[in-house]
């Protein structure tokens, strides 16, 4: 039997009284792709943050690869599992090599410098991504695109064979979305990660997906594959709002655009 | 970077061993070789030149320690031990026992000493115990609880200056200039041992503040325990800043500007960044030591004054000159 890499049981989460989330149970494939969509306020990053235990759920229980995420030991779990947050790299001007190099943090003690196996881990990272020659590049001096893949550099540099990424393409303009999703796209087909991407815009990485998640006021409106998903009665009752529905000259899944007028 | 960090150390070196000659007189050598002898110059540099330029030394590194390691886990260019009330709450120690007389009672000099570590504790504890009610250890509710404590404590310090003698409102204002008059040996023993814990509590989580400074979703992203890791920061600088505080009286600015100019030196690694700045700040509280004590010689000025001189116009200096250190 193949073990998934997260099995997700009931999982629950309310704060002050609010259900953030609730009764949510699905099973992700070790390679699959699977892209989580929904309103503003559905409880998309809270279920990303929950896979990264950085939000600990009330109810329900989660496991990674077969063991209880509860009792998963913080590195174990980084060494597993990268996560890509929003976030625009603020802090200090670190270089995007030394940015990078930090993402070995699970396998190092306080003290220990990199070893061989690090710094290899760091090269490949770094020319998968196409940001080796950022390497000297302070943060601050680079561009939205630029940023996001050094982000993923360092999430792949991490190790592990999942990745979580909140919204990597917002904020990018047209050419560089396309680097990131060409880049995720290359992880996935080519390097057989397991992404779990949370994504507001439904033309970024639905496409790509093996599988889509729509949550709805903290709950699951849809579950299935990208077709499923991009209807226009379903995408109406999720959003509450209409969609145009238009094919590319490409052929895959159709272009989805808002109605303007119809909506209240 | 590798050369600036030997020509910082050989410079403090230098500073280090000619602290304790310079003074209102200037020490022969030969007095350094006799430390147990009734000479006044071997008296004078053994019982209170060298312990006092020590006690600056473990200080200056403690207070840059502290600096260092807020600075990086706050994210903030301000944030110092300070900010959190702890030199607030060892003046409010101090102010209490010398408003209430408790000071004359023969403890030898530790009732000060004691009064003000008790202080500090007293506003960490507060502090933390405001900041764990919430689930995040959230580092603006730190900072915010910190300046709070800071305002209470000022009110109560200005009250009991306000209801005491004039001696005694003397002494309260002199304490809180800051100063290493009552430098001794037995200073050292309350201050390296903090010193000591705090470098390494902070020490064994230098990579944890790299990651931090960049962000602290990041740095849980990687593995770290941010809300562990915070709290131990939290508390093994507060414990090195109450120590050395509570000798040295507030110094302002050691630990604020040391770690900035070493970020500008050595870069933002802490495991280089954390040494080199607590060199730094003991060499520069060293330096600044000996200038206040021989510039207007047989008078000595308190040290807070040279430093908090020196601070607020560097301070504007970093500001308009590097804006990248920070960048919000």
């Amino acid at each position: 039997m193949v073990v998934a890499v997260f099995r997700l049981n009931g999982i629950g989460v309310r704060f002050n009284g609010a259900i953030l989330l609730d009764d949510i149970s699905f099973e992700l494939g070790g390679g699959e792709f699977l892209t989580v969509v929904g309103p503003n306020g559905a409880g998309k990053t809270t279920l990303l943050r929950i896979l990264y235990w950085l939000v600990k759920p009330t109810e329900g229980s989660i496991e990674l690869e077969g063991k209880d995420l509860a009792v998963i030991d913080r590195r174990q779990l980084a060494r597993t599992v990268s996560y890509v947050p929003q976030t625009d790299l603020g802090g200090s001007d670190f270089t995007v090599r030394a940015f990078v190099e930090m993402a070995r943090y699970p396998y190092l003690g306080p003290w220990e410098p990199l070893g061989t196996g690090d710094h290899e881990a760091v090269e490949q990272a770094m020319a998968t991504t196409e940001v080796v020659h950022l390497g000297d590049r302070l943060f601050g001096t680079l561009s939205g695109g630029e940023r996001q893949r050094t982000l993923i550099a360092a999430a792949v540099a991490q190790g592990g064979r999942v990745l979580l990424l909140d919204e990597p393409t917002s904020y990018l303009d047209y050419r560089h979305q396309v680097q990131v999703l060409n880049l995720l796209e290359h992880l996935h087909r080519d390097l057989g990660y397991t992404l779990v991407v949370v994504t507001h815009d439904l033309n970024a990485t639905v496409g790509y997906s093996d599988s889509v998640l729509a949550l709805k006021n903290g709950r699951i409106a849809f579950a299935g594959t990208p077709m499923g998903l991009l209807d226009g009665d379903r995408l109406a009752a999720i959003y509450e709002n209409d969609f145009e529905l238009v094919e590319r000259t490409g052929g895959g899944v159709p272009l989805v655009v808002p109605s303007r007028g119809t909506g209240s | 970077m590798r050369s600036r960090i030997i020509l910082l150390m050989s410079l403090s070196v230098l500073i280090i061993l000619a602290a304790p000659m310079v003074g209102m007189h200037i020490l022969p050598w030969t007095a350094l070789v006799e430390p147990f002898s009734r000479e006044p110059s071997a008296v004078i540099l053994w019982y209170i030149r060298i312990p006092r330029v020590l006690v600056a030394f473990v200080g200056g590194a403690g207070l840059a320690l502290g600096g260092a390691a807020f600075q990086g886990m706050f994210r903030n260019p301000l944030a110092t031990p300070y900010t959190l009330g702890v030199a607030s709450g060892a003046a409010l120690g101090v102010a209490f026992v010398t408003r209430f007389g408790i000071m004359m009672i023969p403890a030898g000099g530790w009732i000060v000493p004691i009064a003000a570590f008790a202080g500090a504790l007293l506003a960490v504890g507060v502090v933390w115990g405001v900041a764990r009610l919430r689930p995040d250890f959230s580092t603006t509710v730190l900072l915010l609880a910190g300046v709070a404590m800071t305002f209470f404590f000022s009110s109560l310090i200005l009250f009991l200056q306000y209801t005491a003698d004039l001696g005694g409102s003397f002494r309260i204002v002199r304490w809180l200039m800051g100063g290493l008059g009552e430098a001794r040996w037995e200073a050292l023993a309350l201050m390296v041992p903090a010193v000591a814990v705090g470098a390494v509590v902070v020490g064994w989580r230098a990579r944890d503040l790299d990651l931090l400074m960049v962000d602290p979703e990041i740095a849980a992203g990687r593995g770290v325990d941010v809300v562990r890791t915070r709290a131990a920061i939290f508390l093994g600088t507060s414990l090195v800043v109450a120590a050395v505080v509570s000798v040295c009286g507030p110094i302002g600015f050691v630990g604020m500007m040391a770690p900035h100019i070493c970020r500008l030196l050595v870069g933002g690694h802490h495991r280089v960044l954390l040494p080199v700045s607590m060199v730094f700040g003991g060499t520069f509280l060293v330096a600044c030591d000996t200038v206040a004590r021989t510039i207007l010689a047989p008078v000595e000025l308190p040290v807070g004054v040279i430093t908090a001189f020196l601070g607020g116009p560097f301070f504007l200096w970093l500001l308009v000159r590097h804006r990248s250190i920070f960048r919000h």
